[in-house]
């Protein structure tokens, strides 16, 4: 049997620290140990990207690392991007243009668009899209995300 | 998916990473972005004892024109760091072109050079593009650092020459512009089935000489001879065709899988070495 290892994890902005297995996936230690179900499992195989966190400000599939990997760095979930009762520009813009059917691949979809106008605040159409092809809508309705994304990239520009 | 349990060391150093690779023998294993080994590991394909994270090492890190002009870049490199590199931009663009390639924006912020050089997945795209660019894989061990050509490097289905206790540092290429790399990819994973690089030396219209390799057509990147000597002298771009008519007919084994039959993959490996002997004249 291994030997449990000491973590901190500083999980959107609140210092977290835990005695976990080495072989603990982060998007368990968020779910299980952190109760932050926003995050989801899907494929479970590095390629649905509902998982998606940001791991650093870098978008990162939780189910494709170790908890202990991501000791002493930062993660912010879905749950840490609202600024209190005022959702992100994202979170908005699923909202204003229905980025969403069933849900499931929503969370994954945001932080992965954070990512990218975090690194291109004005993509066009083919960039969204290609921004957000580690993560898979099965109700396919990746045009209203497409939308929501240009929604939220507008607001930003304008704040 | 829960791997069997293991143990964990974060190295701070190359040397104690090579220390605790001594110290778990073949129970060990390096991870880095964990991109590929994370993935075999949840699936129970690879059941490491002791896991060594050498992600953070900062001498593993870097893309640097050296004194001789080549470009090193250290193993620890993110695909995502690849990409974005000016200096690959400018000086072998071919490189940050296929890093940027890789995955998706998910994999290239975790998945690192080094681990997909070690890893050597029959469909990764990055070895034949060493293997076109004559790169020298730089590597550590217990006794000391060898160099080895990338053509050397990857030997068969996920086998590189790479010992036990040895660790990959980076890898090490001259600068070209006229190359250029094209994939038909797995639309999920976006692993090459057939990937082709091209790097040509380029006189006027014609090429004078060219190296020329292909990733996941067979069990392995190698170089695609036959391809190379019909270039030798051809007119470009009109002589591509010719060329590289015929280019998987001379591969010795081909995968075959429910994404492509062998015959697929070796009519495949004529269509993408065109267009990447295209792409690369279009640069010269």
């Amino acid at each position: 049997m291994s030997e449990p290892v000491p973590i901190t994890i500083n999980v959107n902005g609140r210092r977290r620290s835990a005695m976990v297995e080495a072989r603990l996936l982060l998007v368990h230690y968020l779910r299980e140990n952190l109760n932050l179900t926003g995050t989801h499992v899907g494929c479970d195989t590095s390629q649905c990207g509902a998982c998606t966190v940001l791991l650093d400000g870098r978008s990162t599939k939780s189910c494709t690392v170790f908890a202990v990997l991501a000791d002493g760095s930062e993660v912010q979930t879905i749950e840490g991007l609202a600024d209190g009762d005022e959702l992100h520009p994202l979170q908005d813009g699923f909202w204003e243009e229905h980025g969403l059917q069933c849900g499931y691949c929503t969370p994954g979809m945001i932080m992965s668009a954070a990512n990218l106008l975090q690194e291109n605040p004005s993509p066009s159409e083919d960039e969204i899209r290609e921004g957000i092809s580690g993560n898979l809508c099965r109700c396919t309705g990746y045009q209203h995300i497409v939308n929501a994304i240009q929604h939220a990239a507008e607001r930003m520009a304008q704040s | 998916m829960i791997p069997t349990a293991f143990d964990y060391r974060r190295a701070t150093s190359v040397a104690e990473a090579l220390a605790l690779l001594q110290e778990g023998g073949p129970e060990a294993k390096l991870l880095a972005g964990g991109h590929s080994l994370i993935p075999m590991m949840k699936q129970r394909l690879a059941e490491p004892g002791l896991l060594i994270d050498i992600g953070g090492l900062d001498e593993l890190r870097g893309i640097e024109e050296q004194d001789d002009g080549d470009i090193a870049i250290g193993a620890a490199m993110t695909h995502a760091e690849i990409a974005a590199s000016e200096l690959l931009r400018a000086q072998a663009p071919i490189v940050a072109e296929t890093a940027a390639a890789i995955g998706d924006a998910q994999v290239r912020n975790r998945g690192t050079i080094g681990g997909s050089l070690a890893h050597a997945d029959p469909g990764a795209d990055l070895p034949a593009v060493m293997v076109a660019l004559d790169a020298t894989i730089a590597i550590l061990g217990p006794n000391g650092d060898r160099q080895v050509a990338a053509e050397d490097f990857f030997q068969d289905i996920l086998t590189v020459d790479l010992e036990e206790g040895e660790i990959v540092t980076g890898v090490c290429f001259a600068p070209c512009r006229s190359a250029a790399y094209a994939k038909l990819e797995q639309r999920a994973s976006k692993f090459a089935l057939v990937g082709v690089a091209a790097a040509l030396t380029l006189d006027g219209g014609s090429c004078s000489s060219a190296r020329v390799a292909v990733t996941g057509a067979s069990s392995h990147a190698q170089r695609l001879g036959g391809v190379e000597d019909a270039l030798a002298g051809a007119s470009l771009p009109d002589g591509a065709a010719s060329a590289a008519a015929g280019a998987g007919d001379g591969l010795e084994f081909v995968n075959e899988d429910l994404h492509g039959s062998e015959g697929y993959r070796r009519a495949m490996t004529a269509v993408f070495a065109r267009r990447a002997i295209e792409a690369a004249a279009g640069r010269g």
